[in-house]
């Protein structure tokens, strides 16, 4: 259990975090997800206490990650797969971690062969690793205590489909088995096929949390029909929101469920050409949508 | 990565585990001694110790004067290139954590910083007085064979006294530029920092003294150089012990000092 209380972090007149609260609860995978500079990096730094925050507070396990007498057994990090001494090995590199944590050394080829780097790789430099390499040895230092909590920054970066397929089923097996797992993104598509839960962070602030499941419901329905001034004829009667969708001109978004689009749509004779829970379209515009203030690029809505 | 097996991890397999021990000290200090050596770069920094002495120790033996070849000789200059190399190796084992980003791991997993920081202290005195008995002993071998090869009686000249202030002077070096990779946390920074602190201050001490009469009489008590020099010639009276001490407090102590702060206070990033 990761528990954040009203963090605010600010530098100078720049407020980088405002009152962000939330929690990643054991045996869910709780995504974080939100456009570059939103502040998720900063959130996961001051969680495990490399930035101090301004104020508010995180729990992880029900203490400050400080108070952790071993925090490597308990709590698994990766904020940053590039942050290694080039010159080591990446043997040498889980070495150190495993060494500090206190095990048996034997759990350096244990982890190694976990995460898929052979022995010929173990034994090259850091500097001459590919980003998705530095992740698997990221992810293999995270994992070595067999801690109970997961943080990752960013962890899929660099990773071809196949490295993103292994660690979604990783990352599932360890939330099923008990243990929470909290990792960012800024891409939308990642997040969704692992998160159980979502939180988005746009400008500092959290903007949206809950459910995949609520979050996606909340997405309502994409409907497609060549009438459309009839559908939004009809829509409007019955008193149902609705939005345009860039994707197609002849598609909507609609704030109800397909059967009551569908129903509404055969009560005024329309023929539909698509009718469909929104899901990712749905959940890609609200992450658009309330994160617009954070975008770099302005949105067309 | 050859193999993308999902093997069923031994991750996560027993839940509610007994809470763990805290880190004890000494596995923090053997793991820092072991960050010391683990790259090319500090292997290559610790053997060039070695090098450096015998270097230093064969340069005397083939260019000085028979009567020249006396402990005191190899003393003074094995000395020389000790007192660049072992500030350098203080600087890079607190700076190069900033400047390769380890920290990041190794502030997670040992949150106290000032433990990681206190453990790399501890090796870096250890590591300066086991330096120079090293370099005293192939001091000695160097005066043994040297004075084999001229055919002249072995001189002694250097005692316990003079070795051991001539020890203390090294590392309070090695302090000044663990001081410098603590205030600064950037490796360039740092080594022209050091630079200053023993190439470019002594010269505006120098200046200074001759312009002004009274820095002239009262510079033990400022120039930090000028006060540890006394401490490689020996037998030191107590005002010169005195002036060691101020002018540590001053340019070791209180920057230590304001960079510890700054440090263990500091985002890392």
């Amino acid at each position: 259990m990761i528990n954040v209380d009203s963090l605010t972090k600010t530098y100078g007149r720049f407020t980088a975090l405002q009152d962000v609260s939330f929690t990643a609860r054991p045996g869910r995978v709780t995504g974080f997800l939100g456009p570059n500079g939103a502040g998720k990096s900063t959130t996961m730094r001051v969680m495990v206490g490399l930035t101090p925050a301004t104020s508010g507070s995180v729990t992880v396990a029900g203490r400050r990650f400080a108070d952790l007498p071993n925090p490597g057994l308990e709590v698994g990090v990766l904020l940053d797969a590039s942050a290694q001494h080039a010159g080591r090995t990446g043997r040498e590199v889980l070495t150190i971690a495993v060494a500090t944590m206190g095990l048996p050394r034997k759990r350096v080829e244990e982890m190694l062969s976990l995460v898929g780097l052979t022995p010929t790789e173990a034994d090259r430099r850091v500097r001459d690793y590919s980003l998705g390499m530095r992740q698997r040895l990221g992810i293999a230092t995270a994992l070595a205590g067999d801690p109970d909590l997961l943080i990752l920054d960013e962890p899929a970066n660099g990773l071809d489909p196949a490295g993103i397929r292994w660690m979604r089923d990783l990352l599932r097996g360890f939330a099923d088995r008990g243990g929470t797992v909290l990792l960012s993104s800024h891409l939308l598509g990642e997040i969704e096929v692992i998160a159980d839960d979502i939180v988005v962070i746009g400008n500092g602030r959290i903007v949206a949390q809950g459910t995949k499941a609520d979050l996606l419901a909340a997405a309502g329905t994409l409907v497609r029909c060549r009438d459309l001034a009839g559908l939004q004829h009809a829509l409007a009667a019955a008193e149902v929101d609705f939005t345009p969708t860039p994707d197609a001109p002849d598609a909507l978004r609609v704030d109800a469920d397909p059967e009551v689009v569908g129903e509404l749509a055969c009560n005024y004779g329309l023929a539909l050409a698509e009718l469909r829970s929104a899901d990712s379209a749905g959940l890609e515009a609200m992450f658009l949508e309330l994160t617009a203030d954070t975008q770099r690029e302005g949105v067309a809505a | 990565m050859s193999t993308l097996a999902i093997t069923d991890a031994p991750v996560a397999a027993t839940r509610h585990k007994q809470p763990p021990a805290p880190i004890p000290f000494r596995r923090i200090l053997g793991v820092e001694l072991r960050k010391m050596f683990d790259t090319r770069a500090g292997l290559w920094l610790m053997a060039s110790i070695v090098i450096l002495a015998v270097t230093a120790t064969t340069a005397v033996i083939l260019f000085a004067p028979d009567d020249a070849l006396t402990y005191g000789s190899f003393a003074s200059a094995i000395g020389i290139p000790m007192a660049v190399i072992l500030p350098v190796i203080a600087i890079l084992s607190v700076s190069s954590e900033w400047s390769q980003r380890t920290t990041l791991t190794t502030f997670t997993l040992v949150p106290s910083r000032s433990r990681s920081i206190s453990a790399k202290a501890v090796l870096t005195v250890a590591l300066g007085i086991v330096s120079m008995l090293v370099a005293m002993l192939i001091g000695a071998v160097g005066t043994v064979v040297g004075s084999a090869i001229a055919g002249v009686d072995r001189v002694w000249d250097a005692g316990p006294g003079v070795l051991s202030t001539i020890v203390l002077a090294q590392i309070l070096g090695m302090l000044t530029g663990f001081m410098l990779g603590v205030l600064f946390r950037n490796t360039p920074a740092a080594v022209v920092g050091y630079f200053v602190y023993a190439l470019v201050l002594p010269g505006i001490f120098v200046t200074l003294a001759s312009v002004n009469t009274w820095f002239a009489d009262n510079r033990g008590w400022l120039d930090v150089g000028y006060a540890q020099g006394a401490l490689f010639e020996g037998g030191l009276s107590s005002q010169q012990w005195a002036q060691v001490l101020v002018t540590g407090i001053i340019w070791l102590v209180l920057p230590m000092a304001i960079g510890l702060r700054a440090l263990l206070r500091s985002e890392i990033k």
